[in-house]
C-alpha cells in the first residue's frame, strides 16, 4: 500500500475538519469600528462600519468583511495576502502599511480604525489608485546589460557575497509604499522630475549588479532627478521588506554621481574598472 | 446600466491570458518570434501567484551533485506522477529546464550561489539530489521580476487588470476574446489569431487554500466552454504544510524549504510519525533513522532524505491520519519544528532566518511565533492543481486550433501528483514552447474574424447581476458556499457518497449564482468581479468531482477513502472532460501511448 489509510470519522464532518471546526469556534471575537474612505477620482469622505472581528485577523480580513457582509462593491486592490505581492498597499491610521500584513491587534482597539487610499497617486475608487505612472518610469531606466558570459556553457561566476547586496533590493515586492511616503512626490508632486525611492533601488540594483556593464550614473543625475533626494529616510522607514534604501541604495548612487560628475580622476579609475569587469 | 455599449477592439497576432511565469515566459518568445503581442492580467503587473513561490525551480544542472542529469530528473517527475505525465512534457521539461534557468540569469536573476560561483541548487520532495535553483524563499518574485523587466523592453502591449470574460472563435478555430476593464468597467474585444492560456490554478474552489483571489480556474473553465478537452481534473494537490492558526491566516503557505533545511513534523507526543509509513516505492531512497535524514539536509550525498522530504500528497495524509487519530496539535494539525536544530549547529537561530527569511517574518507578523524558538503549527491547504487544458506535448496547443495553454492551467507535466519546484521550471519550459508555436500558428493562419453576435451575448451575461441588484443574496454567499462545499466533499480524502453530495450542491449553486445580484456600478466593484467568477468556478468544481467520483482508486494527489489502493486498471489513460452538443459535461478514457524504448529504459535504469 502506497500511503496510510486515514482512519475513518464520523460521516460529513470527520475529525479532521472537526478540529477545524473546533478551533473556530474556540477563537475571540470583538466588535471593532473602521472608517473606510469610500468615493472616486479623489472625492469621497469616511464612512464608519461595525464589524465583528476575530482574534488574529488583519485589516485586509476586516475589509473583505465589510465587503461580504455591508458593502459589496467597496473597491479594494490585493492578491496574495501573504505579503508577498506589494497590492493592497493603504494608509492606516495614517501610517503606509500593507494591509495584510497589519494585525487588528496592534492597532488601538478603542479607536476606530481609519484606512485611506495611497495619497501619492490619483485616485481611482475607494482604497484604489492609480499606481501606472510607476510602470511608465521603469520603462526609462536602462535594461539590464551583462558583459559576456564567463564560461563556455554560456553561464556566469559570481560569489555570494557578490551578490548579497543586489539581492536585498530584488526583495522589493513594488507595494510603492515609499514612493507613498516621500515628501518629493507626496507633497511636491515631482513626478515629472524624481524616479522616487523605489526606483533609485532599481537602479542601484543594476548599477550593483555583479555582470551589467550599463551606465545609468548620467540619467540618475538628470532625468532620474537623485539630487531631489535630501535623505529623510522616511522610505526606508516604511519599507515592507525592511531594504535600507537610504543607506544601502540611495547614498552609494549620489557618491556615484559625484566621483562620475565632480571628481574627473575618480571617473578614470571607475571606467578603468568597469572595463576590468566586463574582461574578468 | 445593463445594456452593452460599444466595444473598443484591440488587434494582436498572438494574445496570451495571465501575467504570471508561463504568460510572461509565452508572451516574451512570441515577440521574439516577430509576433505582435498582448498581454492582459486580471491584476497589476508583477503580482500574479508567481510571486508567491518560494523554495524554488527545480533543473537538473548538477551543480551541487554532478550525479544529476535529465534522465534522473524525468525519471523522479514521473514516479511522483505514478505515471500518469505526458512523457514527452516530461522529457522535454527534464532536457530544457536548465538551459531556461540559465537564460534568465543572462536577464538579469540573481540566484544564490555554490562556493564555486554557480547557481546553487537545494534538495526538494520527490527530488533525487539537490535541483532546486533558488533564491532564499523568495524565487518566484525573482522568476517573475526578472521577466516582467526583461518583457517590458520587448514591445509587449500589457493590459493590465483586464479580465477575460469569454474566448471567441471564428468556425472551429479560436479568434480571441472579450474582456473587461476592473477599473471603468468597459467591455474590449481582442482580435487574435493564436490564444495562449495562462491563467494558473483553481485554488479559490476551496475554502482552505494557499492561494490567491485570481485562482477561480479562469483558464480551465473558458478553454472548455471554447470546446477545448480538460484532462486530470481530480488531481489536486493538497500542500501539507499550511498556517493553521490563527484562523484568519489558515491555508497560507508554509514552504517545503523549512523541511529541506531539516526541519521535522512531530505530533502532539513530540513524535516523528513520519517515520512510521514510508511507502515501498521510496523505500531504498529514504533515510531510516533520524541521524541520516538530518545529514541528508546537510548535504551529505551517502545519506537518503528524511521521511518529511517524502511526496506531498503522502505527507498531507500522514498528517489527517495524525489529527484524526486524535494525536494532532491544539489547533487541529502537527507541529512543524525547525528551531529544533539548535541541537545540531551553533548559530542555528542565524540560520534560520538567512536562510528562511520569509517564513520567520511570516509567523512572526501573522502569528506572533518566533520560528527560531517554537515549533510552527501545520496542517494540509489546497495548493495546486495538476489538471487542465490538454494538450500536445510539443507545441502546447490545445484541442482547439489556435488556442494554446500553458503553466498550472495546461495538464500533462505532472501526471497524479507534482514535485515541488517542477512548477516554476513547467512556467519557462512550456510558456517558452507555447509562445513559439502560438507565433508559428499567427504567421501560417490567416486573419479572423470576430462573431459580433457571440460578443453581444456574452457582454450582456456579463451585465445580468446588476438587473439583480435587488436580489436577496450577493456573490459572495454563493462562493462560500461552494468553498464549503468543496473542502467538505472532494477534499483531500474523498469518498463516493460525498461527492455525490457535491454533485447535487453545485446544481443548486449554479442556480443561486444565476439569482445572486450585484449592488453599485461598473467601475471597480469586486461584487461584480465575484460574481462573473462563478460561473468558472462551478465549472471547474463540477469537472473535478465528475472525475474523481470516477476514479476509484487512489493514486497521487487523489485518495479515495472507499477504494483505499492503487489499481493498475487505472494506470493506462486519462480522464478528459469535454462539452458534450447539449452542453452537458462528458467524460471520456484517454489512453496514454506507450513510452518509446528510449524513455522506457530510462525509468528501468532508475528504479
Ligand atoms: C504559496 C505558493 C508557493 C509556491 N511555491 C512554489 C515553488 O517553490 N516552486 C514551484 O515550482 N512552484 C511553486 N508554487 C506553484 C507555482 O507558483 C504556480 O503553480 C505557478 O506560479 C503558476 O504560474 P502561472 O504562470 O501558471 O500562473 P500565475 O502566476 O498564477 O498567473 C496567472 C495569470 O493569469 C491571469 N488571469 C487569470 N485569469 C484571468 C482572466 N480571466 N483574464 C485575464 N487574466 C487572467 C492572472 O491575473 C495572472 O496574471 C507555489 C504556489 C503557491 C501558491
Ligand atoms: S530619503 Fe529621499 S527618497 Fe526617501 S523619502 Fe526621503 S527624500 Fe524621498
Ligand atoms: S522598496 Fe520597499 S517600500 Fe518601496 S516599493 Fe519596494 S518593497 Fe515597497
Ligand atoms: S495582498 Fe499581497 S501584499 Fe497584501
Amino acid at each position: 500500500m502506497s500511503s496510510p489509510m486515514p482512519t475513518a470519522g464520523a460521516k460529513g464532518q470527520d475529525a479532521f475538519t472537526a478540529a477545524q471546526a473546533a478551533q473556530d469556534a474556540s477563537a475571540k471575537h470583538a466588535t471593532r469600528s473602521f472608517k473606510i474612505w469610500r468615493g472616486e477620482a479623489g472625492k469621497g469622505d469616511f464612512v464608519e462600519y461595525k464589524q465583528d472581528v476575530v482574534e488574529g485577523m488583519v485589516v485586509l480580513d476586516a475589509v473583505h468583511e465589510i465587503a461580504a457582509t455591508q458593502a459589496n462593491d467597496l473597491a479594494v486592490r490585493w492578491n496574495c495576502k501573504a505579503g508577498k505581492c506589494g497590492s493592497c498597499s493603504a494608509e492606516i491610521n495614517g501610517m503606509p502599511k500593507l494591509m495584510c500584513m497589519t494585525r487588528l491587534s496592534d492597532l488601538d482597539a478603542d479607536k476606530p480604525v481609519t484606512i485611506e487610499p495611497m495619497r501619492a497617486f490619483p485616485h481611482m475608487r475607494d482604497l484604489v489608485t492609480d499606481v501606472s505612472w510607476n510602470f511608465e518610469v521603469k520603462k526609462k531606466i536602462q535594461k539590464f546589460t551583462p558583459r559576456p558570459p564567463d564560461a563556455p556553457d554560456g553561464t556566469w561566476r559570481m560569489q555570494q557575497t557578490d551578490v548579497d547586496r543586489v539581492q536585498e533590493f530584488r526583495k522589493c515586492i513594488e507595494c510603492f509604499l515609499c514612493q507613498d511616503v516621500c515628501h518629493v512626490l507626496r507633497d511636491h508632486h515631482k513626478h515629472e522630475e524624481f524616479i522616487g525611492p523605489r526606483f533609485l533601488v532599481y537602479a542601484a540594483a543594476l548599477e550593483m549588479h555583479p555582470l551589467d556593464t550599463a551606465d545609468r550614473v548620467p540619467e540618475l543625475r538628470k532625468e532620474h532627478g537623485i539630487g531631489l533626494c535630501n535623505i529623510t529616510k522616511c522610505c526606508t522607514k516604511v519599507c515592507p521588506e525592511h531594504i535600507t534604501i537610504t543607506d544601502n541604495a540611495i547614498i552609494p548612487l549620489k557618491e556615484r554621481v559625484v566621483d562620475e560628475f565632480f571628481d574627473p580622476i575618480g571617473k578614470l579609475v571607475k571606467i578603468y574598472s568597469r572595463r576590468k569587469k566586463a574582461n574578468g | 446600466m445593463s445594456t452593452p455599449t460599444e466595444y473598443k477592439t484591440v488587434e494582436h497576432d498572438v494574445l496570451v491570458i495571465g501575467a504570471g511565469g508561463a504568460g510572461l515566459r509565452a508572451a516574451i518568445e512570441a515577440a521574439a518570434q516577430g509576433a505582435n503581442v498582448g498581454l492582459v492580467c486580471k491584476s497589476l503587473l508583477g503580482k500574479a501567484h508567481t510571486v508567491m513561490a518560494e523554495g524554488g525551480m527545480a533543473a537538473a544542472m548538477g551543480n551541487v551533485d554532478d550525479r544529476d542529469n535529465w534522465r534522473v530528473h524525468f525519471a523522479d517527475t514521473l514516479r511522483g506522477g505514478q505515471y500518469l505525465n505526458n512523457w514527452r512534457m516530461a522529457e522535454l521539461h527534464a532536457k530544457e529546464a536548465p538551459e531556461r534557468v540559465k537564460e534568465l540569469e543572462g536577464w538579469g536573476a540573481l540566484f544564490d550561489r555554490t562556493a564555486d560561483g554557480r547557481i546553487l541548487q537545494r534538495n526538494f520532495g520527490g527530488h533525487r539530489y539537490p535541483r532546486l535553483a533558488h533564491v532564499g524563499d523568495r524565487t518566484g518574485l525573482e522568476l517573475i521580476r526578472t521577466l516582467q523587466d526583461h518583457g517590458v523592453h520587448q514591445g509587449l502591449d500589457v493590459h493590465m487588470e483586464v479580465t477575460v470574460l469569454t474566448l471567441l472563435k471564428d468556425g472551429d478555430r479560436i479568434a480571441g476574446a472579450l474582456a473587461y476593464d476592473r477599473e471603468r468597467g468597459r467591455f474590449r474585444v481582442f482580435k487574435a489569431k493564436a490564444v495562449v492560456m495562462a491563467t494558473g490554478g483553481i485554488g479559490r474552489a476551496y475554502k482552505i487554500t494557499s492561494n490567491s483571489w485570481e485562482y477561480t480556474g479562469d483558464g480551465h473553465a473558458l478553454s472548455y466552454h471554447a470546446g477545448a478537452a480538460l484532462q486530470d481534473m481530480e488531481f489536486i494537490q493538497f500542500h501539507p504544510t499550511g498556517m493553521i492558526w490563527p484562523p484568519s491566516v489558515r491555508g497560507i503557505l508554509v514552504t517545503e524549504g523549512v523541511r529541506g533545511e531539516g526541519g521535522v513534523l512531530k505530533n502532539r507526543d513530540g513524535k516523528r510519525f513520519m517515520f512510521d509509513n514510508i511507502p515501498d516505492n521510496y523505500k531504498a531512497q529514504t533515510s531510516d533513522t533520524p541521524e541520516e535524514g538530518w545529514r541528508y539536509t546537510q548535504g551529505d550525498k551517502d545519506a537518503r532524505r528524511p521521511p518529511e522530504l517524502l511526496t506531498r500528497d503522502h505527507v498531507a495524509r500522514m498528517i489527517v491520519n495524525e489529527v484524526r487519530g486524535g494525536r494532532g496539535s491544539p489547533h487541529g494539525g502537527v507541529f512543524l519544528d525547525i528551531a529544533w536544530i539548535k541541537e545540531k549547529l551553533p548559530n542555528a537561530e542565524e540560520h534560520i532566518k538567512r536562510k528562511l527569511p520569509s517564513m520567520y517574518h511570516q509567523f512572526m507578523q501573522l502569528a506572533g511565533i518566533d520560528i527560531t524558538k517554537e515549533p510552527m503549527e501545520i496542517g494540509p491547504t489546497t495548493h495546486y492543481i495538476m489538471g487542465g487544458v490538454r494538450v500536445d506535448g510539443d507545441t502546447q496547443m490545445s484541442t482547439v486550433p489556435g488556442l494554446f495553454a500553458c503553466g498550472e492551467c495546461a495538464a500533462g507535466l505532472h501526471g497524479a501528483n507534482r514535485l515541488g519546484g517542477n512548477s516554476l521550471s513547467d512556467l519557462i519550459v512550456f510558456g517558452k514552447r507555447a509562445g513559439e508555436h502560438a507565433a508559428k500558428f499567427a504567421k501560417s493562419n490567416g486573419t479572423v474574424s470576430i462573431d459580433s453576435a457571440a460578443v453581444d451575448a456574452a457582454a450582456r451575461r456579463a451585465l445580468a447581476p446588476f438587473d439583480r441588484a435587488a436580489s436577496a443574496e450577493g456573490p459572495y454567499q454563493v462562493q462560500e458556499a461552494l468553498q464549503e462545499t468543496m473542502q467538505d466533499n472532494v477534499g483531500i480524502v474523498r469518498a463516493q457518497a460525498e461527492m455525490d453530495v457535491a454533485l447535487q450542491a453545485l446544481g443548486s449553486l449554479k442556480d443561486r449564482a444565476d439569482k445572486a445580484g450585484v449592488k453599485g456600478n461598473r467601475e471597480y466593484n469586486p461584487g461584480w468581479h465575484t460574481a462573473l467568477d462563478l460561473d468558472n468556478l462551478l465549472t471547474v468544481s463540477e469537472a473535478i468531482t465528475r472525475c474523481a467520483i470516477e476514479r476509484k482508486e487512489s493514486r497521487g494527489g487523489h485518495f479515495r477513502e472507499d477504494y483505499p489502493d492503487k489499481d493498475p486498471a487505472f494506470a493506462t489513460f486519462n480522464f478528459v472532460v469535454a462539452k458534450g452538443k447539449d452542453g452537458s459535461m462528458e467524460l471520456s478514457r484517454e489512453p496514454i501511448p506507450p513510452m518509446p524504448e528510449h524513455l522506457a529504459a530510462v525509468i528501468e535504469e532508475m528504479k
